[in-house]
């Protein structure tokens, strides 16, 4: 099959396609590889395999409802997306939300960049060729997922968020819960490094592959881990810090390598931060109010807002076009993972097709924030 | 540079243009004749530098479409939001920005094919999410289609 005329072009090259079904691609995405025996020459995404218009979605749906859409998208960060649908709307209406609902926002979104990070680290093992490691994480990412499960009412999808606060108090012993899912993760995060960190063949696998230069970077709209490892300083949480993250003390993890070791580095410490993050929190909730003062039937007033936040895959972008009815007249997601699917034919020219699957598990794509 | 300055630069480069001042950012609203030559200076002009377009979008006002254009200076830190106003809704064109920014080539192939703006120069213009025969473009506020339900 190999050598039927019909698979080579005018020039030579051997067309294939990397999906939509492929293990390694995480969802349906499609990769058109052109090759010249094993060397990349051109790659092309070809997108619309999951695309629900969930834009067009939003605009028949009020502004309470079409948060709840948006866990749809980049269903590892669920919490975060409904936080940017949550305060584009408290921005429009300047509702003042309450600092314990703020408190809690902010612990649960971190949990979730930590389980997703989990879930990403489990994923770029088994794409190199070793499973242990994703039994190690999902060990602690079901912590996670527990703890989400008992408080917000489902594991994956959490649908916490109403506009001006959250939805419903947490138990009286989320605290108590949180510590025992922190402890555990700090006491076993020495395993990761153990397994695949130190590990020579993983690490040849990622040292010097895909660079993505810091110009390139900004060039192609690349935000989160992806740019930070490129030495690009986008994280939003302390350029426009939004639910109260100019109080917390952390790091922005940049590094400036910019290959896919880099972008395997920076996530792997940017665990560590959130980590910090929920422990400066965690004793202080305050207490009193769940959820501001707003309206039942929301009416956003004329005009457009936009509104970001840091997913853990990079900015999450919010435009609402609003006519001053009960629904957006036009509302656009931003989203990181398109941007920095964009990247992706860029870097991966010249590498042989061994490591097109290094760059794509580093850059880490969800493919329903793609096709939206 | 504050928003004044700003206001100050596009109106000598672009006597034209009109503002609006009600979102958080600066909206300046330009022919989309005019939209190459005034993005090119954006870019490159050293005190503008707006080397970051991190938002590309359109909106159906009915009579007339609206490409949207969020843009950053990662050096300067200044924001700007440039509108292009494309009155044809028939035939809709307008000129590719891939040249200057690689980032909006998937961009502007999912304008392209959920509202049916043409990108000139576009290097790979395509239908990204739909398929190649799909009818009419879902975005558009005129869009109908059989599988539609009226709640």
């Amino acid at each position: 099959m190999l050598f039927e005329p019909d698979h080579y072009n005018e020039e030579g090259e051997f067309v294939v396609n990397m999906g939509p079904q492929h293990p390694s691609t995480h969802g349906v995405l499609r990769l058109k590889v052109w090759l010249d025996g094993e060397t990349i020459k051109k790659v092309e995404p070809h997108l619309g395999y999951i695309h629900r218009s969930i834009e067009k979605m939003t605009e028949s749906l009020s502004y309470r409802q079409f948060i709840y859409v948006t866990s749809r998208m980049d269903y590892l960060s669920a919490h975060i997306n409904n936080q940017v649908c949550a305060l584009v709307v408290e921005k429009a209406l300047q509702v003042e939300v309450p600092a314990r609902a703020q408190a809690i926002r902010v612990i649960l979104a971190e949990l979730t960049r930590i389980s997703s990070h989990l879930l990403w680290f489990a994923s770029i093992g088994l794409d190199l060729g070793g499973v242990t490691p994703f039994f190690y994480a999902f060990r602690e990412r079901e912590a996670i997922n527990s703890l989400m499960d008992e408080n917000c009412g489902a594991r994956l999808t959490q649908n916490f968020m109403v506009p001006g606060g959250i939805m419903k108090d947490v138990l009286p012993n989320f605290q108590q819960r949180v510590k025992e899912v922190l402890k555990q993760f700090k006491d076993n995060y020495h395993e990761y490094d153990e397994i695949l960190t130190g590990n020579v063949i993983f690490q040849n696998r990622l040292k010097g592959v895909g660079i993505l230069t810091k110009e390139d970077a900004i060039a192609f709209g690349c935000t989160g881990p992806t740019a930070r490892a490129s030495g690009l300083n986008c994280d939003i949480r302390k350029l426009y810090p939004y639910d109260g993250y100019e109080k917390l003390q952390f790091d922005e993890i940049t590094s400036t390598g910019g290959d896919c070791w880099a972008r395997y580095e920076v996530r792997m410490a940017e665990m560590k931060q959130s980590v910090k993050i929920i422990e400066q929190l965690i004793d202080n909730i305050p207490e009193g109010e769940i959820v501001g003062n707003t309206k039942k039937v929301i009416k956003l007033p004329k005009g457009e807002f936009y509104q970001r936040v840091e997913t853990a895959r990079g900015e999450l972008g919010v435009y609402i076009v609003s006519d001053g009815g009960t629904t957006p007249y036009r509302c656009k997601y931003r989203s990181p993972n398109f941007a920095n699917l964009s990247a992706i034919p860029h870097i991966a020219r010249g590498h042989k097709i061994g490591d097109l699957i290094s760059i794509m598990a580093t850059i880490d794509l969800i493919i329903p924030d793609i096709d939206r | 540079m504050t928003t004044e300055e700003l206001k100050q630069v596009m109106t000598d480069l672009l006597p034209s243009s009109t503002f609006d001042e009600t979102g958080e950012f600066l909206n300046v609203i330009i022919p989309s004749e005019e939209l190459l030559p005034v993005m090119k200076t954006l870019r490159n002009r050293e005190d503008l530098f707006f080397d970051y377009l991190f938002c590309l979008t359109c909106v159906d006002w009915k009579d007339h479409l609206m490409m949207v254009y969020f843009l950053n200076s990662r050096t300067h830190n200044h924001t700007i939001v440039i509108k292009a106003k494309i009155t044809d809704t028939i035939n809709p064109q307008i000129e590719s920005l891939f040249s200057i920014w690689p980032t909006a080539e998937l961009n502007e192939d999912e304008v392209f094919d959920l509202f049916g703006v043409k990108f000139l120069n576009h290097p790979n213009l395509r239908r990204l999410f739909l398929e190649e025969d799909w009818v009419g473009y879902p975005l558009r506020k005129n869009y109908e289609d059989e599988h539609m339900i009226e709640l």
